[in-house]
């Protein structure tokens, strides 16, 4: 395998991390949505440290075997269109998927405060923030974002 | 260097393609990911909703991600190897891991819902949900070589 093959099938790979994240997240969002058990909410959150890991190497591994790919393949520049919008929609995917993060963990933290309190009754105040409009805008942007930058990726504008 | 070189028309099939095999990983590793918390003995209650939102995913999102997968497949190698060219080795290792994959997929998915009936029932279902986790385990594996095989491309 040369170099570019290696470069390549972890840009892809990492890809896929990023998109099992988003994936995961979804599941996740859909599966609290009706939810207002603390106790029930805070072990569906027990799925969320699977998303986080892969969202970390994923998000990264695009961005720095990305760039190594535009300088390493000939007729490739960092400065082509299509790589700067790769970098914009990167900025915009990790700034969406911040805000999205926070809104959830605050509602997680909710759920685990609130089922170490020994208080399992239904809470309407964790279903509020399950059901955060917000947070569920931004992961929305946060997925179509990446499905931009899927399409940058392989239809290559103006390459 | 096929990313370099590739006519504009087969891109459509390629997004399908990798879209499809993306969220299907995704779905692999969300099902499998569930089904693993629900083996935990200090789940409680936790195992039903496991093992019913894992068969949900697998059902809801991996079958149909799968579909996209493989239409996108067939679609861009009749672009980039028309009927009567050579095919190189690569496209085998896609074939041998997609199709025995979906089959593997479509027994997590039945094992998977009858394990979730079962334990919503209140009746054991250990052998059928751990039965679903470690198919699902093995698809996820064979997409993984089958995503090597795409981007080295072997010969």
């Amino acid at each position: 395998m040369s170099r570019y093959d290696w470069l390549l099938f972890l840009h892809v790979a990492s890809a896929f991390a990023l998109v099992a994240s988003l994936v995961l997240y979804t599941v996740l969002i859909v599966a609290l949505w009706n939810r207002d058990v603390p106790s029930e909410a805070a072990r569906l959150f027990r799925v969320q440290r699977v998303g986080d890991v892969l969202v970390a190497v994923g998000s990264i591994g695009v961005l720095v075997f990305g760039i190594w790919l535009a300088i390493d393949v000939d007729g490739y520049e960092v400065w082509d269109g299509w790589v700067i919008a790769a970098l914009v929609l990167w900025l915009v995917m990790g700034a969406l998927g911040s805000r999205t993060g926070k809104l959830y963990n605050s509602a997680r933290d909710r759920a685990l405060a609130l089922a170490k309190d020994g208080s399992d009754a239904p809470s309407p105040e964790l279903r509020a923030l399950l059901q955060d409009r917000r947070a569920l805008w931004f992961h929305v942007a946060g997925i179509a974002t990446v499905v931009l930058l899927l399409i940058d990726m392989i239809f290559k504008p103006g390459a | 260097m096929l990313a370099a070189i590739r006519p504009d028309s087969w891109n459509y099939a390629l997004f399908l393609h990798v879209l499809g095999a993306a969220v299907l990983v995704g779905a692999l590793v969300t099902a499998g990911s569930m089904q693993i918390l629900g083996w935990a003995r200090d789940q409680g209650g936790g195992a039903p909703m496991f093992a019913r939102l894992s068969f949900r995913t697998l059902l809801i999102v991996a079958i149909p991600a799968w579909f996209a997968m493989r239409i996108g497949a067939e679609w861009i190698r009749s672009k980039e190897f028309p009927s009567g060219a050579d095919e190189p080795g690569w496209i085998g290792i896609g074939y041998v891991t997609a199709e025995p994959g979906g089959l593997l997929l479509l027994i997590s998915v039945v094992l998977a819902g009858i394990g979730a009936r079962r334990l919503a029932r209140g009746r054991g279902a250990d052998w059928l949900t751990r039965s679903a986790t470690v198919l699902v385990l093995v698809v996820l594996a064979a997409y993984l070589v089958a995503l090597w095989a795409m981007t080295a491309k072997p010969d």
